[in-house]
């Protein structure tokens, strides 16, 4: 049996206004090279400047993770030829980054938890965009990302599985978004992954040789191409062959990894100080200010939501998750008194067609109050859970409120005895071949026999009747 | 500590410089001067001497997150070799 060892480098794209080392704006999907000046450009002469505001933002995430803070810290140069970076060179963090040792807790599938600890995270510029198959023989270049902020997280090789490494992802994911330093959105490349996959005998201390698989842009795939690298390598070990250690591309059309052709020799980075800016040093006032602008955070926030609303352990977890779906959460809640109730709407409806729809929460078309509504109409016994349905439908296709479309629709519930007397009457009478088949049955198999005629009322009154009462009338009746 | 020619091929390689056996004849002599230098310094008892990254003794400041740069792309792409729909050229490189 072999064990998986796995550390991630994520890299987050901070949403400050400008770079992290020029006056250039980041704004997302502006014309190519409109946002690149003369220091993004790497012109002779510039003298970078860092953002104080990428600053703040890294120590907010070193404080979230309860890290260290550096008080000194210091940027290198990472060398490596290739167009996108015109400088020939990455302003990085080497030996001194921002933001230390610190740690994240992950709630694996089996619903314990585990510290996984995060090595460093520092702050580096992200590089410019290579466009390759447009121009006959030449590779264009837009230079509008080069110098986006980035704050790199490395995690030690605590991960042990595919699962793991996604809950943990998914951690970093929510915290960046709680503390609203990036849009975190990875389809888009503001959150990009490295994964670096080496496996060894169960039980052994050694570490086995690792690869590292590049900028994996989706949790799924970073699922899917770990477990493929995992397996991949533990093919080469029982068929007696050695791991190359080298960095490879998940593909996810064929759902395989492969070696990325060029600059194996490139890895020799030569990092060394950059004699362009001074170390920066952070004092306990910048930090203090910065702790006191942490929001409530996911951990803090999911005990909150226990002890308030009475929901789950479990229903807490995923609803902190997205700090949105949280908020959104948490209005339903507060509006309607109803925190189970909300709990399950937001968990199963809400969620289903959020996921079917591809929205996030912020472009659902159901507000919290009108979701608040309809919990409000469910529970003063106007709705039922099939008529409830019917109005959440409504809401999303925008056909007004909550009161309005149980009015037009006329679907108010049945809770007159003597009308749902009347339609249970009928279904006995145009079914008397099931009522003796009923009545000859013996009182176990009845219950089951049961649900045939509570269909039968529920589609004569149009879904409008109440259940409960139903089901008592039916028993008595066919007694 | 000395240099072979080897290490002279390495670090051209990864600085993209095409030097010849005669620049890298020329390269080494003078790359061991300066390494003979750095020899000598090794020789001072560094003992308890923070290492310095940066030689002025000052702390670096920061600016304030606001954007201050214009537009300038049409200026500067008149000075580069080659650009196209917004883009800068340069020979194609493979993935």
């Amino acid at each position: 049996m072999y064990e998986a060892v796995i550390g991630l480098e994520v890299h987050v794209q901070l949403s400050t206004a400008s770079k992290i080392f020029s006056g250039s704006s980041t704004a997302f999907g502006a014309e190519p090279n409109t946002q690149a000046s003369l220091i993004d450009l790497g012109m002779p002469g510039v003298l970078p400047v860092p953002n104080a505001k990428a600053f703040e933002m890294a120590i907010k995430f070193g404080l979230a993770i309860d890290a260290k803070i550096e008080q000194e810290s210091i940027f290198d140069r990472k060398n490596y030829f290739y167009p996108d970076l015109p400088k020939g060179y990455q302003i990085s963090q080497f030996e001194k980054p921002i933001v230390g040792p610190g740690r994240v807790t992950i709630t694996l599938d089996d619903g314990n938890t585990k510290t996984i600890n995060v090595t460093r995270a520092h702050l580096e510029e992200d590089a410019g965009k290579s466009i390759h198959d447009v121009f006959d023989g030449m590779t264009g270049i837009d230079l509008n990302r080069a110098g986006t902020p980035l704050l790199e997280i490395v995690s030690e090789p605590e991960l042990h599985s595919a699962r793991e490494a996604v809950a943990y992802l998914k951690v970093i994911h929510s915290i960046v978004r709680y503390l609203d330093i990036s849009d975190g959105n990875m389809a888009e490349g503001s959150m990009r992954c490295d994964c670096n996959v080496s496996v060894r005998p169960e039980g052994s201390e050694l570490l086995g040789t690792r690869t590292e698989i590049k900028n994996v842009n989706s949790f799924r795939f970073v699922e899917k191409a770990i477990d493929t690298e995992i397996h991949r390598q533990i093919e080469i070990l029982e068929d007696g062959g050695r791991v190359v250690q080298e960095t490879r591309l998940y593909d996810p059309d064929k759902d395989e990894t492969r070696p990325m052709r060029s600059k194996e020799e490139a890895n020799d980075y030569r990092y060394f100080p950059d004699p362009d800016l001074l170390p920066v040093f952070i004092d306990d006032s910048f930090i203090e200010t910065c702790r006191i602008k942490l929001p409530e955070l996911p951990d803090a926030r999911k005990a909150r939501y226990i002890a308030e609303y009475g929901i789950t352990d479990y229903d807490a977890s995923v609803l902190v998750a997205d700090r949105d779906l949280a908020d959104y959460f948490a209005e339903v809640a507060n509006m309607s008194g109803e925190g189970k109730l909300a709990a399950n709407w937001v968990m199963g409806s809400v969620l289903a067609e959020l996921n079917q729809a591809n929205l996030a929460i912020a472009e659902f078309p159901v507000s919290s109050r009108q979701l608040s509504d309809l919990l409000g109409r469910i529970k003063d016994d106007t709705l039922n859970s099939k008529t409830a349905k019917t109005v959440f439908e409504a809401l999303i296709t925008g056909d007004g409120e909550v009161d309005t479309i149980i009015e037009e629709q006329g679907l108010v519930q049945m809770t007159d005895t003597g009308a749902i007397e009347a339609v249970v009457d009928e279904v006995i009478s145009e079914n008397s071949h099931e009522v003796a088949n009923y009545r000859a049955a013996s009182s176990d198999k009845r219950s089951k026999m049961l649900g045939f005629f509570v269909g039968q009322v529920m589609k004569k009154s149009q879904g409008k009747a109440n259940p409960q009462a139903v089901n008592q009338i039916l028993a008595s009746k066919l007694t | 500590m000395s240099l072979t020619s080897d290490h002279v091929k390495r670090v051209g390689r990864l600085a993209q410089l095409g030097l010849t056996d005669a620049e890298i004849t020329e390269t080494l002599t003078q790359l061991n001067s300066i390494l003979s230098l750095v020899d000598q310094m090794q020789q001072i008892d560094t003992k308890g001497v923070v290492p310095l990254a940066h030689p002025l003794e000052l702390k670096q400041i920061l600016r304030a997150d606001a954007v201050t740069e214009m537009d300038q792309r049409e200026k500067f792409q008149n000075t580069s070799p080659q650009a196209d729909a917004g883009l800068y050229l340069v020979p194609r490189v493979v993935e």
